[in-house]
Formats: C-alpha cells, structure tokens, sequence
C-alpha cells in the first residue's frame, strides 16, 4: 500500500472517529459561537470606546471562533492519539509495515476536516448576524485557509502532547493553559487599547494575538499586509514547530513499544 | 441530631484534605479565579472609560465580584465532580451503607464546598487588594458580599451534587459544569445592565444572578440597592436545589 493511501486509510478512520462522537463535533461549533454571542452583547458598549476599530462588536468578536476551535482541534487531536496509546492501537500498527507518518497526517487531516466544517459554520453566523466583511470575496477562501492552518499548529500541540503523554487525562488537563493563553492576547480588546501596560505586553509577546488579529483585519480591515503575515506566518511556525515535535514523539512512542 | 452531625463532619473533613492536600485538586480552583480576574479586571480595563459606565469603585471592584461569585459557584460544581468521582471509585456507595444518616453526607459535602470557596475567595481579596482594589463599601457591605457569595456556592454545590448524585459518573461533568457557566455569564459581567446589548440584555434582566451580582457590586461600593431581592433569590436559590440534591441523594440510595 502507498504512502498516500495509508493517509487516506488513517484520515477516513479519523474523520469516522469523529463524526461518530458529537462530543468531538458539536463543542468545537457551538461553544465557540456561544460564547461570541454572549460576549458581543455583553461587551457591545465597548464599540463606544475612542479608536475602536469597529462599528459592531460582534464584527470584531467572530474572529475569536476560529481561535476557540483551533484549541478543540488541539484536544479532539490529543485525546485520539492518547487514546491509540491507551487502548494499544499504535502497539499493534507498529508491527504493520505502516509508515509512522500515515497515522500522525491522518489524524491530523480528520481534525482540519472538523476545523474546515467549524469554519464554514463561523462564517455564516457571522454573515447570518450581519456582518460586515470588508475583504469581499476573495477574503472568504482566505479566512478559511487561516482558520484550517491556524487549526493544523494546534491539533500539532495537541498531538504532541496526547503521544509524549499517552494519557487522554493529560491531554484534557493541558486545555485550561490553551485558554489562558487566549484570554491573555487581544481577544477582546484591540491592543492599543488595553489600559495596562503589563497586560499590554504579555498581550503583545503572545502570539494569539496575531493569529487572532490576522483572522479579525480580513473582517474588519479588509487587506491588511502586516497582520495577515503576521497571522500566517505565526500560523506555519507553529504548524511546523509543532507537527515535528509530534513526529519526534510518535518515533519515541513506537521505539519504547 | 448527633449522628447527622458526625457524618456531616466526617464528610466534610475527608473532602477538605483531600482538596488541600492534592495539588490536582487544589491549583485549579485557586489559579482560574485569579486568571479570570486578570484577564478581565486587567484586559478589559478600558471598558471602564465608556460612556454611561459610572462605578464608583472602578472596574476592577466591579469585576472582583463576578469573579468572587463565579468563583464560589466553581468551588460547589468541583464539589460535585468530587461526589461523583466518590461513586465512581465505589467509595460513595460504601458511604450510603455505613453512613447512620444519610443527609449528613450531603451536608458534609456542603461544607466541604463552604470552606474550598473561602480559602479561595481569602486569596481573591488579597490579590485583588494587593494590585490596587478600591473597596468603597463598609465592614458591613463586605460582610453581606460574603454572605451572598457562601450563598452562590450553596446554590452550586447542591445543583451539582444532585447531578452527580443521579449519573454517578464523572462523565456527567460538563451537565455540572455548563449550565453554571452559562447562567453567569448571561449575567452583566463586564458592564452594568443598562449597558448590555442584544438577546443577552432581555436575558440577564429575568436571571437571578443579575440581582445578586448588581447587589454585590453595591455592596463593594457601598451604594444603596434593593437588598430584598439580591437576598431573598440568592437564599431561594440553595432552598431550592437542596431539594433537587436531596431528591438525587434518594436516588442514589434506591440504585444502591
């Protein structure tokens, strides 16, 4: 069996582990969209402040989604491959002649599939909630491409550390760190507009922000160079960075079984 | 009386030590909170600036008390993951057969909840203080602000406790977990009610919590406001979902 076929096989058994549990579907679109909801209401005064950068909160909010169901790609990610640990799967596909890249990609492609679909449903409630997309057309394809790409790093971490660990408990336990590095950036505020300095700077050392802030200019600025470079740019490294940890820790996991 | 008294105890004192004596257990509930009030008290400061926001004691009080009864409410639903980790291990079933009085166990697990919230709401108000909290309020409004938080967590606690009491399995965590959240985040929480917008104004005008959270953030600045209604619903709220727990903890004895 190819190379490319062995993914196929792994990433089908991926997207089927998924679809099959609506615990992993249904959090990664809901609670994000929840909380965008609760959050544009509660925070709409905010648009009143001087220089804020949007008309509506919620034009401003919908990029945090995306984030949000990066972080659910991370844990979806972890806990199947703790889970194969767990349960023996990879044990027994190390003495296939598998390669140990199928399984890492295939897991990897069935969390971008959840992260593609999350997207398209990101996008209509923003759009279904009027808002104002100032990159036009051709900034729909690209949203998507960041938002998937943005996934890809953190279903990496998520790999990373549900192979490196082996435990879905670990895995699970890693979230809360995702979700303060999130609530520390500019998710809620533009950074030059959080008041304290101190904040402002883990704000602006955290690369969050970025991936957030290159996610929101295509709503709210339309074309913006340096944040879309940023958010991609940030985007690979962390795909990059995070994909080889994974691939280092899956050839660990296979030498010790 | 007696035996009520000394399963109540027993339980409690079990719960205690092993919230303080494991870091699992104990960092979580101490670091959140203090996450929380960071990234709102501090992130979100400049929200304070918008026209029509007029709190005397500044933002950071006002966020302080969302995060101290959010806090609370999460010392009663950890609680409640605790209970049903306790059937779980099988330990909670050994304690229905030889426990004289079984309401005692819920009462334990109660108080249990109590003294988790306190430890964490004390830590609260030293940081809180320590980076620059302006409390206008007196002794006496900060006496009612605990009062009502203990009240909170009451509510917390026997919501969870009769999930868990019902599921026995620590699957049923988010059950405990979610609506809890939600509900206080249907809450004004990062400016007053005048000020939210949408669907979620409509809403936090009929929750409960929106009156025990305006009455709080009163409290800390001393103002004046309608104490009835904060009072009144934040005690018939635990009056309420005792009878939800101990209906649960019925349940539980009938499965055996």
């Amino acid at each position: 069996m190819s190379t490319l076929a062995q993914v196929g096989q792994m990433a089908r058994r991926s997207i089927l582990q998924t679809v099959r549990q609506p615990a992993m579907v249904i959090p990664p679109i809901v609670f994000p969209l929840l909380l965008v909801s609760i959050n544009s209401s509660g925070l709409a005064a905010a648009t009143k402040i001087p220089g804020f950068p949007a008309d509506s909160y919620w034009d401003f909010a919908i990029a945090v989604p995306f984030i949000q169901g990066a972080l659910f790609a991370a844990i979806n990610a972890g806990s199947s491959l703790a889970r194969d640990v767990e349960t023996g799967f990879i044990k027994r596909l190390a003495m296939t002649p598998m390669r140990r890249s199928a399984l890492l990609v295939g897991q990897l492609i069935g969390s971008m599939a959840v992260a593609l679909v999350s997207a398209f449903v990101y996008l209509a409630a923003g759009f279904a909630a009027g808002m104002d997309f100032k990159s036009g057309a051709l900034g729909v394809p690209t949203i998507i491409v960041l938002g998937v790409l943005i996934a890809l790093g953190f279903a990496g971490i998520g790999a990373y550390i549900g192979l490196r660990s082996g435990s879905g408990e670990a895995v699970q336990g890693f979230f809360p760190l995702l979700f303060v590095l999130l609530f520390l950036s500019s998710v809620n505020l533009p950074r030059n507009l959080i008041e304290q300095d101190w904040f402002r700077t883990i704000a602006t050392y955290n690369p969050v922000s970025y991936l957030v802030e290159g996610v929101r200019s295509l709503i709210i600025t339309g074309w913006d160079g340096e944040a879309l470079a940023l958010g991609f740019g940030l985007a690979v490294v962390i795909a990059t960075i995070s994909i080889t940890l994974a691939s280092g820790a899956l050839r660990t996991r296979l030498i010790r079984t | 009386m007696r035996r009520f008294l000394d399963v109540a105890h027993a339980v409690a004192w079990r719960t205690i030590h092993n919230f303080v004596t494991n870091p699992a257990y104990f960092f979580p509930s101490v670091i959140f909170p203090l996450f929380f009030f960071t990234a709102f008290a501090g992130g979100l400061s400049s929200v304070g600036d918008v026209p029509g926001f007029n709190f005397p004691a500044g933002y950071t009080a006002f966020q302080f008390v969302f995060v101290l009864l959010q806090a609370s409410a999460f010392g009663g639903v950890f609680t409640g993951f605790g209970i049903a980790a306790d059937f779980e291990k099988g330990f909670a079933r050994r304690l229905l057969l030889g426990a004289p009085n079984r309401l005692g166990i819920l009462a334990g697990y109660a108080v249990a909840a109590l003294l988790r919230a306190a430890i964490v709401a004390v830590l609260l108000f030293c940081v809180a203080l320590a980076t620059g909290m302006h409390v206008t309020g007196g002794g006496v409004d900060l006496f009612g602000l605990v009062v009502l938080a203990a009240l909170v967590n009451l509510t917390a606690t026997f919501f969870a406790a009769g999930v868990a009491f019902r599921t026995r399995t620590i699957q049923a965590g988010p059950a405990m977990q979610m609506p809890v959240f939600i509900v206080l985040f249907l809450a004004p929480v990062f400016v007053p009610l005048d000020l939210v917008g949408g669907w979620v104004h409509t809403v936090a005008q009929v929750n409960p919590i929106t009156a025990i959270l305006e009455g709080g953030r009163d409290l800390i600045s001393g103002q004046s406001f309608p104490a009835l209604l904060a009072f009144g619903l934040a005690l018939a709220l635990p009056v309420l979902f005792s009878f939800w727990a101990v209906r649960g903890l019925r349940r539980a004895e009938a499965a055996g």
